[in-house]
Protein backbone atom coordinates (compact mmCIF):
# COMPACT_ATOMS: atom_id res chain seq x y z
CA UNK A 1 0.00 0.00 0.00
CA UNK A 2 2.71 2.56 0.77
CA UNK A 3 4.62 1.92 -2.75
CA UNK A 4 1.22 2.33 -4.18
CA UNK A 5 0.65 5.52 -2.67
CA UNK A 6 4.13 6.74 -3.32
CA UNK A 7 3.76 5.79 -7.31
CA UNK A 8 0.76 7.54 -7.00
CA UNK A 9 1.64 10.90 -5.42
CA UNK A 10 4.68 11.39 -8.25
CA UNK A 11 2.47 10.46 -10.69
CA UNK A 12 0.37 13.63 -9.32
CA UNK A 13 3.25 15.82 -9.49
CA UNK A 14 3.71 16.33 -13.29
CA UNK A 15 0.41 16.89 -13.45
CA UNK A 16 0.05 19.94 -11.05
CA UNK A 17 3.29 21.28 -12.45
CA UNK A 18 1.59 21.08 -16.19
CA UNK A 19 -1.91 23.07 -14.53
CA UNK A 20 0.54 25.50 -12.90
CA UNK A 21 2.56 26.53 -16.08
CA UNK A 22 -1.46 26.85 -17.72
CA UNK A 23 -2.26 28.70 -15.18
CA UNK A 24 1.12 30.92 -15.28
CA UNK A 25 0.80 31.25 -19.24
CA UNK A 26 -2.61 32.66 -18.83
CA UNK A 27 -1.76 35.93 -18.32
CA UNK A 28 0.53 35.72 -21.16
CA UNK A 29 -1.81 34.35 -23.62
CA UNK A 30 -4.39 37.75 -22.81
CA UNK A 31 -4.61 39.41 -25.54
CA UNK A 32 -2.05 43.15 -25.45
CA UNK A 33 -0.16 44.16 -22.73
CA UNK A 34 0.10 41.59 -19.59
CA UNK A 35 0.89 43.78 -17.38
CA UNK A 36 -2.20 46.71 -18.63
CA UNK A 37 -4.04 43.70 -18.54
CA UNK A 38 -3.47 43.09 -14.89
CA UNK A 39 -3.05 46.58 -13.96
CA UNK A 40 -6.66 47.19 -15.41
CA UNK A 41 -7.85 49.56 -18.25
CA UNK A 42 -7.26 52.86 -16.57
CA UNK A 43 -4.21 52.63 -14.30
CA UNK A 44 -1.83 54.81 -14.55
CA UNK A 45 1.96 54.08 -16.31
CA UNK A 46 3.70 54.15 -12.92
CA UNK A 47 1.08 51.33 -11.93
CA UNK A 48 1.54 49.69 -15.20
CA UNK A 49 5.35 49.46 -14.55
CA UNK A 50 4.67 48.44 -10.89
CA UNK A 51 2.60 45.99 -11.96
CA UNK A 52 5.51 44.71 -14.54
CA UNK A 53 8.22 44.44 -11.90
CA UNK A 54 5.75 42.69 -9.24
CA UNK A 55 5.01 39.84 -11.46
CA UNK A 56 8.22 39.93 -13.12
CA UNK A 57 7.00 40.45 -16.44
CA UNK A 58 10.11 42.27 -17.15
CA UNK A 59 12.45 39.12 -16.66
CA UNK A 60 13.19 35.73 -18.70
CA UNK A 61 9.73 33.75 -19.06
CA UNK A 62 12.12 30.56 -16.91
CA UNK A 63 12.09 33.15 -14.23
CA UNK A 64 9.06 34.36 -14.04
CA UNK A 65 7.58 30.77 -13.84
CA UNK A 66 10.01 29.89 -10.68
CA UNK A 67 8.95 33.36 -9.34
CA UNK A 68 5.73 32.32 -10.04
CA UNK A 69 5.97 28.36 -7.93
CA UNK A 70 7.88 29.77 -5.29
CA UNK A 71 4.98 32.64 -4.80
CA UNK A 72 1.90 29.74 -5.20
CA UNK A 73 4.08 27.79 -2.67
CA UNK A 74 3.61 30.90 -0.13
CA UNK A 75 0.02 31.42 -0.91
CA UNK A 76 1.00 34.70 -2.31
CA UNK A 77 -1.42 35.11 -4.78
CA UNK A 78 -1.06 38.93 -5.64
CA UNK A 79 -4.03 41.54 -5.08
CA UNK A 80 -7.59 42.13 -6.85
CA UNK A 81 -7.74 44.77 -9.25
CA UNK A 82 -11.21 45.69 -7.86
CA UNK A 83 -11.09 45.68 -4.24
CA UNK A 84 -7.16 45.81 -3.84
CA UNK A 85 -7.81 42.97 -1.37
CA UNK A 86 -5.00 40.46 -1.49
CA UNK A 87 -6.40 37.45 -3.12
CA UNK A 88 -5.55 34.46 -0.43
CA UNK A 89 -7.73 36.57 1.79
CA UNK A 90 -10.91 36.71 -0.85
CA UNK A 91 -10.19 33.04 -1.76
CA UNK A 92 -10.31 31.68 1.88
CA UNK A 93 -13.57 34.03 2.89
CA UNK A 94 -14.86 31.95 -0.06
CA UNK A 95 -13.83 28.17 0.68
CA UNK A 96 -15.74 27.23 2.91
CA UNK A 97 -19.23 28.08 1.71
CA UNK A 98 -18.24 26.57 -1.29
CA UNK A 99 -16.94 23.24 0.15
CA UNK A 100 -20.19 22.94 2.60
CA UNK A 101 -22.09 23.47 -1.17
CA UNK A 102 -20.31 20.43 -2.53
CA UNK A 103 -20.33 18.47 0.54
CA UNK A 104 -24.10 18.80 0.68
CA UNK A 105 -25.06 18.39 -2.76
CA UNK A 106 -22.34 14.99 -2.85
CA UNK A 107 -24.36 13.32 0.14
CA UNK A 108 -28.17 14.27 -1.30
CA UNK A 109 -26.36 12.68 -4.95
CA UNK A 110 -24.62 9.71 -3.23
CA UNK A 111 -28.03 8.74 -1.41
CA UNK A 112 -30.39 9.65 -4.16
CA UNK A 113 -27.95 8.51 -7.03
CA UNK A 114 -27.12 4.94 -6.00
CA UNK A 115 -30.13 4.12 -4.05
CA UNK A 116 -32.05 4.43 -7.59
CA UNK A 117 -29.37 2.58 -9.64
CA UNK A 118 -29.93 -0.07 -6.92
CA UNK A 119 -33.57 -0.14 -6.52
CA UNK A 120 -33.23 -0.37 -10.64
CA UNK A 121 -30.32 -2.58 -10.85
CA UNK A 122 -32.63 -5.12 -8.21
CA UNK A 123 -35.85 -4.92 -10.36
CA UNK A 124 -33.99 -4.97 -13.50
CA UNK A 125 -36.69 -4.08 -16.31
CA UNK A 126 -39.45 -3.46 -13.82
CA UNK A 127 -41.47 0.06 -13.23
CA UNK A 128 -38.95 0.84 -10.27
CA UNK A 129 -35.97 0.58 -12.89
CA UNK A 130 -38.09 2.23 -15.89
CA UNK A 131 -38.94 5.10 -13.80
CA UNK A 132 -34.87 4.94 -12.76
CA UNK A 133 -34.25 5.30 -15.87
CA UNK A 134 -36.79 7.98 -17.36
CA UNK A 135 -35.35 10.29 -14.02
CA UNK A 136 -31.65 9.75 -14.80
CA UNK A 137 -31.94 10.90 -17.94
CA UNK A 138 -34.16 14.02 -17.53
CA UNK A 139 -31.74 14.61 -14.28
CA UNK A 140 -28.67 14.66 -17.25
CA UNK A 141 -30.59 17.04 -19.55
CA UNK A 142 -32.01 19.15 -17.12
CA UNK A 143 -30.75 22.91 -17.13
CA UNK A 144 -29.00 22.89 -13.40
CA UNK A 145 -29.99 26.99 -13.07
CA UNK A 146 -33.29 26.62 -14.25
CA UNK A 147 -34.17 24.28 -11.66
CA UNK A 148 -32.74 26.47 -9.42
CA UNK A 149 -35.22 29.53 -10.69
CA UNK A 150 -38.23 27.01 -10.88
CA UNK A 151 -37.51 26.34 -7.02
CA UNK A 152 -37.16 29.35 -6.03
CA UNK A 153 -40.51 30.35 -7.91
CA UNK A 154 -42.03 27.74 -6.02
CA UNK A 155 -40.58 27.32 -2.93
CA UNK A 156 -39.20 31.22 -2.05
CA UNK A 157 -41.50 33.77 -3.82
CA UNK A 158 -44.75 31.99 -3.59
CA UNK A 159 -44.78 29.80 -0.62
CA UNK A 160 -42.45 31.58 1.20
CA UNK A 161 -40.77 28.15 2.84
CA UNK A 162 -37.40 28.29 1.71
CA UNK A 163 -35.08 31.66 1.37
CA UNK A 164 -34.24 32.87 -2.10
CA UNK A 165 -30.58 32.96 -1.68
CA UNK A 166 -27.91 33.81 0.29
CA UNK A 167 -25.66 31.98 3.18
CA UNK A 168 -26.06 31.09 6.55
CA UNK A 169 -28.56 28.56 7.96
CA UNK A 170 -29.89 24.74 7.08
CA UNK A 171 -32.62 26.54 5.00
CA UNK A 172 -30.47 28.21 2.85
CA UNK A 173 -28.47 24.83 1.56
CA UNK A 174 -32.11 22.95 0.76
CA UNK A 175 -32.15 24.57 -3.00
CA UNK A 176 -28.74 24.98 -3.73
CA UNK A 177 -28.00 21.68 -2.49
CA UNK A 178 -30.55 19.92 -4.00
CA UNK A 179 -30.28 21.69 -7.75
CA UNK A 180 -26.56 21.48 -7.79
CA UNK A 181 -26.54 17.36 -6.53
CA UNK A 182 -29.62 16.19 -8.92
CA UNK A 183 -27.49 15.70 -12.27
CA UNK A 184 -24.57 14.22 -10.26
CA UNK A 185 -27.61 11.95 -9.09
CA UNK A 186 -28.68 10.88 -12.30
CA UNK A 187 -25.37 10.26 -13.02
CA UNK A 188 -24.64 8.24 -10.62
CA UNK A 189 -28.05 5.77 -10.60
CA UNK A 190 -27.41 5.43 -14.12
CA UNK A 191 -23.80 4.36 -13.53
CA UNK A 192 -24.48 2.01 -10.13
CA UNK A 193 -27.58 0.52 -12.13
CA UNK A 194 -25.15 -0.85 -14.96
CA UNK A 195 -21.99 -1.67 -11.89
CA UNK A 196 -24.66 -3.79 -10.33
CA UNK A 197 -26.07 -6.00 -12.59
CA UNK A 198 -22.86 -7.01 -13.74
CA UNK A 199 -21.68 -8.09 -10.91
CA UNK A 200 -25.40 -9.60 -10.19
CA UNK A 201 -23.99 -11.68 -13.50
CA UNK A 202 -20.77 -12.76 -11.48
CA UNK A 203 -20.40 -16.61 -10.30
CA UNK A 204 -19.84 -15.97 -6.94
CA UNK A 205 -23.33 -14.50 -6.43
CA UNK A 206 -25.09 -17.53 -8.82
CA UNK A 207 -22.89 -19.75 -6.17
CA UNK A 208 -24.11 -17.66 -3.16
CA UNK A 209 -28.02 -18.17 -4.84
CA UNK A 210 -27.49 -21.64 -5.25
CA UNK A 211 -26.02 -22.52 -1.82
CA UNK A 212 -29.09 -20.57 -0.21
CA UNK A 213 -27.93 -18.05 0.62
CA UNK A 214 -31.49 -15.33 1.72
CA UNK A 215 -32.37 -13.12 -0.91
CA UNK A 216 -31.46 -10.29 1.10
CA UNK A 217 -27.77 -11.80 1.95
CA UNK A 218 -27.33 -12.20 -1.83
CA UNK A 219 -27.74 -8.81 -2.91
CA UNK A 220 -26.31 -6.99 0.71
CA UNK A 221 -23.46 -8.98 1.19
CA UNK A 222 -22.47 -10.59 -2.09
CA UNK A 223 -23.84 -7.91 -5.22
CA UNK A 224 -23.60 -4.73 -3.47
CA UNK A 225 -20.52 -4.60 -1.51
CA UNK A 226 -18.70 -5.47 -4.88
CA UNK A 227 -20.73 -3.18 -7.27
CA UNK A 228 -20.14 0.27 -5.09
CA UNK A 229 -16.53 0.14 -5.70
CA UNK A 230 -16.34 1.07 -8.79
CA UNK A 231 -18.90 3.98 -7.55
CA UNK A 232 -16.46 5.37 -5.18
CA UNK A 233 -14.45 6.05 -8.15
CA UNK A 234 -17.44 7.39 -10.18
CA UNK A 235 -18.24 9.87 -6.83
CA UNK A 236 -14.30 11.23 -6.99
CA UNK A 237 -15.16 12.60 -10.89
CA UNK A 238 -18.40 13.67 -10.38
CA UNK A 239 -16.91 16.38 -7.40
CA UNK A 240 -14.63 17.78 -10.36
CA UNK A 241 -18.36 18.53 -12.16
CA UNK A 242 -19.99 19.83 -8.61
CA UNK A 243 -17.25 22.30 -8.41
CA UNK A 244 -17.65 23.45 -12.02
CA UNK A 245 -21.49 23.03 -11.67
CA UNK A 246 -21.03 25.36 -8.25
CA UNK A 247 -20.00 27.89 -10.20
CA UNK A 248 -23.35 28.37 -11.79
CA UNK A 249 -25.44 27.66 -9.46
CA UNK A 250 -23.72 29.95 -6.89
CA UNK A 251 -24.64 32.57 -9.05
CA UNK A 252 -28.46 31.91 -9.47
CA UNK A 253 -28.81 31.88 -5.12
CA UNK A 254 -26.26 34.33 -4.33
CA UNK A 255 -23.96 31.86 -2.46
CA UNK A 256 -21.13 33.68 -1.41
CA UNK A 257 -18.88 31.31 -2.94
CA UNK A 258 -15.99 30.68 -5.10
CA UNK A 259 -18.31 29.87 -8.18
CA UNK A 260 -19.76 33.74 -7.98
CA UNK A 261 -16.51 35.35 -7.13
CA UNK A 262 -15.26 33.37 -10.20
CA UNK A 263 -17.94 35.02 -12.50
CA UNK A 264 -17.64 38.28 -11.25
CA UNK A 265 -13.81 38.82 -11.73
CA UNK A 266 -13.96 37.54 -15.07
CA UNK A 267 -16.80 40.04 -15.73
CA UNK A 268 -14.90 42.85 -14.20
CA UNK A 269 -11.63 41.17 -15.60
CA UNK A 270 -9.75 40.73 -12.37
CA UNK A 271 -6.89 38.81 -13.64
CA UNK A 272 -5.26 37.93 -10.62
CA UNK A 273 -8.65 36.86 -9.14
CA UNK A 274 -9.23 34.58 -12.29
CA UNK A 275 -5.68 32.89 -12.46
CA UNK A 276 -5.93 32.02 -8.75
CA UNK A 277 -9.18 30.82 -8.97
CA UNK A 278 -8.60 28.59 -11.67
CA UNK A 279 -5.20 27.08 -10.29
CA UNK A 280 -6.79 25.96 -7.03
CA UNK A 281 -10.08 24.75 -8.88
CA UNK A 282 -7.56 23.12 -10.96
CA UNK A 283 -5.35 21.50 -7.46
CA UNK A 284 -8.39 20.61 -5.74
CA UNK A 285 -9.75 18.41 -8.47
CA UNK A 286 -6.37 16.84 -8.92
CA UNK A 287 -6.13 16.40 -5.01
CA UNK A 288 -9.37 14.88 -4.51
CA UNK A 289 -8.81 12.15 -7.47
CA UNK A 290 -5.46 11.40 -5.77
CA UNK A 291 -7.95 10.79 -2.49
CA UNK A 292 -10.27 8.92 -4.24
CA UNK A 293 -7.45 6.59 -6.19
CA UNK A 294 -5.71 5.86 -2.78
CA UNK A 295 -8.92 5.14 -1.14
CA UNK A 296 -9.89 2.87 -3.98
CA UNK A 297 -6.79 1.23 -3.54
CA UNK A 298 -7.41 0.51 0.09
CA UNK A 299 -10.77 -1.24 -0.68
CA UNK A 300 -9.48 -3.04 -4.05
CA UNK A 301 -5.85 -4.97 -3.36
CA UNK A 302 -6.18 -6.04 -7.04
CA UNK A 303 -5.48 -1.97 -7.80
CA UNK A 304 -2.02 -1.38 -5.85
CA UNK A 305 -0.34 -4.51 -7.33
CA UNK A 306 -0.66 -2.74 -11.09
CA UNK B 1 -28.11 -24.18 -51.48
CA UNK B 2 -28.03 -22.17 -49.24
CA UNK B 3 -26.72 -18.72 -49.88
CA UNK B 4 -26.07 -16.83 -46.40
CA UNK B 5 -27.48 -13.10 -46.25
CA UNK B 6 -25.15 -10.62 -45.36
CA UNK B 7 -26.62 -7.49 -44.59
CA UNK B 8 -24.55 -4.19 -45.01
CA UNK B 9 -23.95 -3.03 -41.52
CA UNK B 10 -25.79 0.08 -42.31
CA UNK B 11 -28.64 -1.10 -43.19
CA UNK B 12 -28.41 -3.34 -39.84
CA UNK B 13 -27.89 -0.47 -37.79
CA UNK B 14 -31.04 1.26 -39.09
CA UNK B 15 -33.27 -1.31 -38.82
CA UNK B 16 -31.96 -1.92 -35.02
CA UNK B 17 -32.24 2.01 -34.86
CA UNK B 18 -35.73 2.06 -36.25
CA UNK B 19 -36.60 -0.13 -33.82
CA UNK B 20 -36.13 1.99 -30.11
CA UNK B 21 -39.47 4.16 -30.14
CA UNK B 22 -37.78 6.44 -28.04
CA UNK B 23 -34.51 7.56 -29.93
CA UNK B 24 -36.86 7.77 -33.05
CA UNK B 25 -38.89 10.52 -31.70
CA UNK B 26 -36.12 12.34 -30.44
CA UNK B 27 -34.47 12.41 -34.03
CA UNK B 28 -38.22 14.04 -35.15
CA UNK B 29 -37.97 16.43 -32.43
CA UNK B 30 -34.50 16.98 -33.33
CA UNK B 31 -35.36 17.82 -37.00
CA UNK B 32 -38.52 19.82 -35.95
CA UNK B 33 -36.65 22.23 -33.86
CA UNK B 34 -33.78 22.53 -36.62
CA UNK B 35 -36.41 23.06 -38.99
CA UNK B 36 -37.99 25.81 -36.85
CA UNK B 37 -34.24 27.36 -36.21
CA UNK B 38 -33.80 27.63 -39.75
CA UNK B 39 -37.29 28.62 -41.01
CA UNK B 40 -37.26 31.26 -38.05
CA UNK B 41 -38.24 34.72 -40.67
CA UNK B 42 -40.78 32.95 -42.37
CA UNK B 43 -42.65 31.14 -38.83
CA UNK B 44 -42.05 32.99 -36.04
CA UNK B 45 -45.15 35.34 -35.75
CA UNK B 46 -43.33 38.58 -34.92
CA UNK B 47 -40.63 39.96 -35.08
CA UNK B 48 -38.22 38.79 -32.28
CA UNK B 49 -36.69 42.54 -31.16
CA UNK B 50 -39.26 44.86 -31.65
CA UNK B 51 -40.57 46.11 -28.51
CA UNK B 52 -44.41 46.76 -27.87
CA UNK B 53 -44.46 49.05 -24.71
CA UNK B 54 -48.53 48.33 -24.59
CA UNK B 55 -47.82 44.72 -23.99
CA UNK B 56 -45.36 44.16 -21.38
CA UNK B 57 -45.26 41.09 -19.04
CA UNK B 58 -48.31 39.45 -21.02
CA UNK B 59 -48.94 35.89 -20.08
CA UNK B 60 -49.44 33.00 -22.46
CA UNK B 61 -52.25 34.22 -25.00
CA UNK B 62 -53.82 33.74 -28.31
CA UNK B 63 -51.69 36.66 -29.13
CA UNK B 64 -48.81 35.63 -28.01
CA UNK B 65 -48.86 31.97 -27.09
CA UNK B 66 -45.73 32.20 -24.77
CA UNK B 67 -45.99 35.56 -23.09
CA UNK B 68 -43.89 38.81 -23.73
CA UNK B 69 -41.06 39.77 -21.68
CA UNK B 70 -40.28 43.11 -19.94
CA UNK B 71 -40.04 45.17 -23.47
CA UNK B 72 -42.74 43.44 -24.56
CA UNK B 73 -41.26 41.41 -26.91
CA UNK B 74 -43.03 38.09 -28.20
CA UNK B 75 -41.39 35.47 -26.03
CA UNK B 76 -42.03 32.49 -28.38
CA UNK B 77 -40.68 34.31 -31.58
CA UNK B 78 -37.57 34.77 -29.79
CA UNK B 79 -37.37 31.50 -28.37
CA UNK B 80 -37.55 30.38 -32.35
CA UNK B 81 -34.84 32.68 -33.37
CA UNK B 82 -32.72 31.56 -29.88
CA UNK B 83 -33.02 28.06 -31.66
CA UNK B 84 -30.92 29.46 -33.94
CA UNK B 85 -27.76 30.66 -31.68
CA UNK B 86 -28.32 27.45 -29.46
CA UNK B 87 -28.23 24.40 -32.17
CA UNK B 88 -25.43 26.68 -34.24
CA UNK B 89 -23.38 27.21 -31.03
CA UNK B 90 -24.42 23.27 -30.19
CA UNK B 91 -23.22 21.92 -33.57
CA UNK B 92 -20.13 24.19 -34.45
CA UNK B 93 -18.71 23.83 -31.44
CA UNK B 94 -19.50 19.72 -31.33
CA UNK B 95 -17.85 19.80 -34.88
CA UNK B 96 -14.61 21.61 -34.27
CA UNK B 97 -14.02 19.92 -30.74
CA UNK B 98 -14.83 16.28 -32.40
CA UNK B 99 -12.64 16.87 -35.50
CA UNK B 100 -9.61 18.36 -33.61
CA UNK B 101 -10.02 15.33 -30.70
CA UNK B 102 -10.62 12.59 -33.70
CA UNK B 103 -7.12 13.56 -35.54
CA UNK B 104 -4.93 13.75 -32.26
CA UNK B 105 -6.57 10.57 -31.05
CA UNK B 106 -5.33 9.21 -34.11
CA UNK B 107 -2.26 10.61 -34.61
CA UNK B 108 -1.70 9.10 -30.54
CA UNK B 109 -3.09 5.92 -30.85
CA UNK B 110 -1.41 5.41 -34.42
CA UNK B 111 2.12 6.85 -34.15
CA UNK B 112 2.28 5.60 -30.31
CA UNK B 113 6.03 6.59 -28.84
CA UNK B 114 6.51 10.19 -27.23
CA UNK B 115 4.43 11.58 -29.57
CA UNK B 116 1.55 10.20 -27.89
CA UNK B 117 2.75 10.39 -24.72
CA UNK B 118 2.93 14.15 -25.28
CA UNK B 119 -0.70 14.06 -26.67
CA UNK B 120 -1.84 12.01 -23.55
CA UNK B 121 -0.42 13.98 -21.12
CA UNK B 122 -1.52 17.53 -22.64
CA UNK B 123 -5.02 15.50 -22.48
CA UNK B 124 -5.07 14.76 -18.78
CA UNK B 125 -3.91 18.65 -17.97
CA UNK B 126 -6.89 19.13 -19.70
CA UNK B 127 -8.91 16.95 -18.27
CA UNK B 128 -7.80 18.50 -14.50
CA UNK B 129 -10.22 21.64 -15.13
CA UNK B 130 -13.54 20.43 -14.11
CA UNK B 131 -16.50 20.67 -15.68
CA UNK B 132 -17.52 24.11 -17.03
CA UNK B 133 -13.74 26.02 -15.95
CA UNK B 134 -12.15 25.03 -19.30
CA UNK B 135 -14.87 27.24 -21.08
CA UNK B 136 -14.66 30.31 -18.65
CA UNK B 137 -10.80 30.04 -18.67
CA UNK B 138 -11.19 30.48 -22.13
CA UNK B 139 -13.59 33.26 -22.14
CA UNK B 140 -11.53 35.09 -19.69
CA UNK B 141 -8.85 35.31 -21.90
CA UNK B 142 -10.60 35.82 -25.12
CA UNK B 143 -13.49 38.24 -23.58
CA UNK B 144 -17.04 36.97 -23.46
CA UNK B 145 -19.33 36.79 -26.21
CA UNK B 146 -21.27 34.15 -28.66
CA UNK B 147 -18.25 33.02 -30.90
CA UNK B 148 -15.53 32.96 -28.25
CA UNK B 149 -18.36 30.26 -26.47
CA UNK B 150 -18.09 28.09 -29.27
CA UNK B 151 -14.24 27.76 -29.06
CA UNK B 152 -14.10 27.53 -25.23
CA UNK B 153 -16.73 25.06 -25.30
CA UNK B 154 -15.19 23.32 -28.49
CA UNK B 155 -12.28 23.06 -26.60
CA UNK B 156 -13.79 21.57 -23.31
CA UNK B 157 -14.79 18.74 -25.92
CA UNK B 158 -11.36 17.79 -27.40
CA UNK B 159 -10.53 15.60 -24.69
CA UNK B 160 -13.50 13.60 -24.58
CA UNK B 161 -13.02 12.68 -28.14
CA UNK B 162 -8.89 12.32 -28.43
CA UNK B 163 -9.30 9.35 -25.47
CA UNK B 164 -12.24 7.85 -27.48
CA UNK B 165 -10.68 7.41 -30.81
CA UNK B 166 -6.80 6.53 -29.29
CA UNK B 167 -8.31 3.77 -28.02
CA UNK B 168 -10.23 2.65 -30.88
CA UNK B 169 -7.15 3.21 -33.17
CA UNK B 170 -5.04 1.24 -30.99
CA UNK B 171 -7.75 -1.61 -31.33
CA UNK B 172 -7.65 -1.33 -35.02
CA UNK B 173 -4.10 -0.74 -35.81
CA UNK B 174 -3.63 -4.48 -34.82
CA UNK B 175 -6.56 -5.75 -36.89
CA UNK B 176 -5.60 -8.32 -39.88
CA UNK B 177 -7.32 -5.66 -43.13
CA UNK B 178 -4.94 -2.50 -41.09
CA UNK B 179 -1.90 -5.03 -40.69
CA UNK B 180 -2.20 -6.36 -44.74
CA UNK B 181 -2.80 -3.02 -46.24
CA UNK B 182 1.01 -1.86 -44.23
CA UNK B 183 2.06 -4.49 -45.50
CA UNK B 184 1.92 -3.91 -49.09
CA UNK B 185 2.97 -0.45 -48.54
CA UNK B 186 -0.04 2.07 -48.19
CA UNK B 187 0.94 5.23 -47.19
CA UNK B 188 0.72 6.46 -43.52
CA UNK B 189 -1.95 9.52 -43.85
CA UNK B 190 -4.00 6.96 -46.21
CA UNK B 191 -3.84 4.18 -43.58
CA UNK B 192 -5.26 6.62 -40.97
CA UNK B 193 -7.69 8.20 -43.12
CA UNK B 194 -8.88 5.65 -45.23
CA UNK B 195 -8.65 2.56 -42.80
CA UNK B 196 -8.67 3.23 -38.99
CA UNK B 197 -10.94 6.67 -39.54
CA UNK B 198 -14.26 4.96 -40.74
CA UNK B 199 -13.66 2.37 -37.82
CA UNK B 200 -13.50 5.03 -35.09
CA UNK B 201 -16.79 6.62 -36.45
CA UNK B 202 -19.57 4.45 -34.91
CA UNK B 203 -18.63 5.54 -31.52
CA UNK B 204 -17.75 9.17 -32.12
CA UNK B 205 -21.15 9.63 -33.85
CA UNK B 206 -22.58 8.39 -30.39
CA UNK B 207 -20.40 10.87 -28.53
CA UNK B 208 -21.32 13.60 -31.06
CA UNK B 209 -25.04 13.42 -30.26
CA UNK B 210 -24.39 12.75 -26.71
CA UNK B 211 -22.04 15.97 -26.50
CA UNK B 212 -24.51 18.32 -28.25
CA UNK B 213 -26.57 17.96 -25.20
CA UNK B 214 -23.97 19.06 -23.17
CA UNK B 215 -22.73 22.02 -25.49
CA UNK B 216 -26.17 23.21 -25.71
CA UNK B 217 -26.36 22.98 -21.82
CA UNK B 218 -23.00 24.71 -21.18
CA UNK B 219 -23.60 27.45 -24.14
CA UNK B 220 -27.07 28.44 -22.40
CA UNK B 221 -25.09 28.21 -18.61
CA UNK B 222 -22.60 30.93 -20.21
CA UNK B 223 -25.19 32.92 -21.46
CA UNK B 224 -27.12 32.94 -18.44
CA UNK B 225 -23.82 33.75 -16.27
CA UNK B 226 -23.77 36.38 -18.62
CA UNK B 227 -20.26 35.39 -19.93
CA UNK B 228 -22.14 34.27 -23.28
CA UNK B 229 -24.66 35.71 -25.69
CA UNK B 230 -25.70 39.87 -24.57
CA UNK B 231 -28.81 40.72 -24.10
CA UNK B 232 -30.53 41.91 -27.00
CA UNK B 233 -29.85 38.54 -27.95
CA UNK B 234 -32.49 35.73 -28.03
CA UNK B 235 -30.11 33.01 -26.85
CA UNK B 236 -32.44 30.79 -24.28
CA UNK B 237 -29.77 31.02 -21.33
CA UNK B 238 -30.01 34.62 -21.94
CA UNK B 239 -33.57 34.96 -21.94
CA UNK B 240 -33.26 33.09 -18.58
CA UNK B 241 -31.20 35.36 -17.16
CA UNK B 242 -33.74 38.01 -18.25
CA UNK B 243 -36.77 36.40 -16.54
CA UNK B 244 -35.25 35.67 -12.99
CA UNK B 245 -35.99 39.35 -12.05
CA UNK B 246 -39.89 38.80 -12.59
CA UNK B 247 -40.09 35.47 -10.87
CA UNK B 248 -43.61 35.15 -9.22
CA UNK B 249 -44.62 38.48 -11.70
CA UNK B 250 -44.10 36.60 -15.10
CA UNK B 251 -43.18 33.35 -14.84
CA UNK B 252 -43.68 32.70 -18.74
CA UNK B 253 -40.97 33.88 -19.05
CA UNK B 254 -38.92 31.80 -17.13
CA UNK B 255 -40.37 29.08 -17.78
CA UNK B 256 -40.48 28.44 -21.93
CA UNK B 257 -37.06 28.84 -22.88
CA UNK B 258 -36.41 26.88 -19.76
CA UNK B 259 -38.45 24.39 -21.67
CA UNK B 260 -36.82 24.72 -24.96
CA UNK B 261 -33.50 24.22 -23.33
CA UNK B 262 -34.52 21.17 -21.96
CA UNK B 263 -36.90 19.52 -24.77
CA UNK B 264 -33.47 19.95 -27.18
CA UNK B 265 -30.87 18.62 -24.54
CA UNK B 266 -33.08 15.77 -23.91
CA UNK B 267 -33.48 14.77 -27.81
CA UNK B 268 -29.84 15.00 -28.04
CA UNK B 269 -29.32 12.50 -24.88
CA UNK B 270 -32.57 10.18 -26.05
CA UNK B 271 -30.97 10.16 -29.70
CA UNK B 272 -27.38 9.48 -28.38
CA UNK B 273 -28.43 6.71 -25.97
CA UNK B 274 -30.36 5.06 -28.77
CA UNK B 275 -27.83 5.61 -30.93
CA UNK B 276 -25.36 3.63 -28.81
CA UNK B 277 -27.80 0.64 -28.38
CA UNK B 278 -28.19 0.10 -31.80
CA UNK B 279 -24.44 0.24 -32.48
CA UNK B 280 -23.70 -2.14 -29.42
CA UNK B 281 -26.15 -4.36 -28.27
CA UNK B 282 -23.79 -5.24 -25.58
CA UNK B 283 -23.85 -2.21 -23.49
CA UNK B 284 -28.03 -2.29 -22.23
Amino acid sequence: MFEYLLRRLAGTVPVLLAVSLFVFAFVHLLPGDPARMVAGQDASYEQVENVRKELLLDRPLWEQYIRYLDQMAHLQLGRSIKTHEPVATMIGQRFMPTFWLTVVSMIWAVIAGVGLGVLSGVWRGGVADRLAAGGAILGISFPSFWLGLLMMDMFSVRLGWLPTGGYGTWGHFVMPAFTLGSAVAAVMARFTRSAYIEVAQEDYVRTARSKGVPERGVIWTHTLRNALIPVITLTGLQFGFLLGGAIVVETVFAWPGLGRLLIDSVSFRDYPVIQAEILLFAVEFVLINLIVDLLYGMVNPEIRLK
Amino acid sequence: MIVPTIRSPGREFWRRFQRQRVAMVSLVVIIVLVGAAFLAPWIAPYDQATPDYDALLEGPSLVHWAGTDSYGRDILSRMIWGGQVSLTVGFLSVVLGCVVGVALGIISGFFGGWLDGLIMRTIDVMLAFPGILPAIAVVAILGPGIVNVIYAIALSAVPVFARLVRGTTLALKETLYVQASRSIGVSRPKLMLRHILPGTLPAVIVYASLRMGTSILTAAALSFIGLGAQPPSPEWGAMLSDGRSYLGVADHITIFPGLAILITVLAFNLLGDGLRDALDQKLR
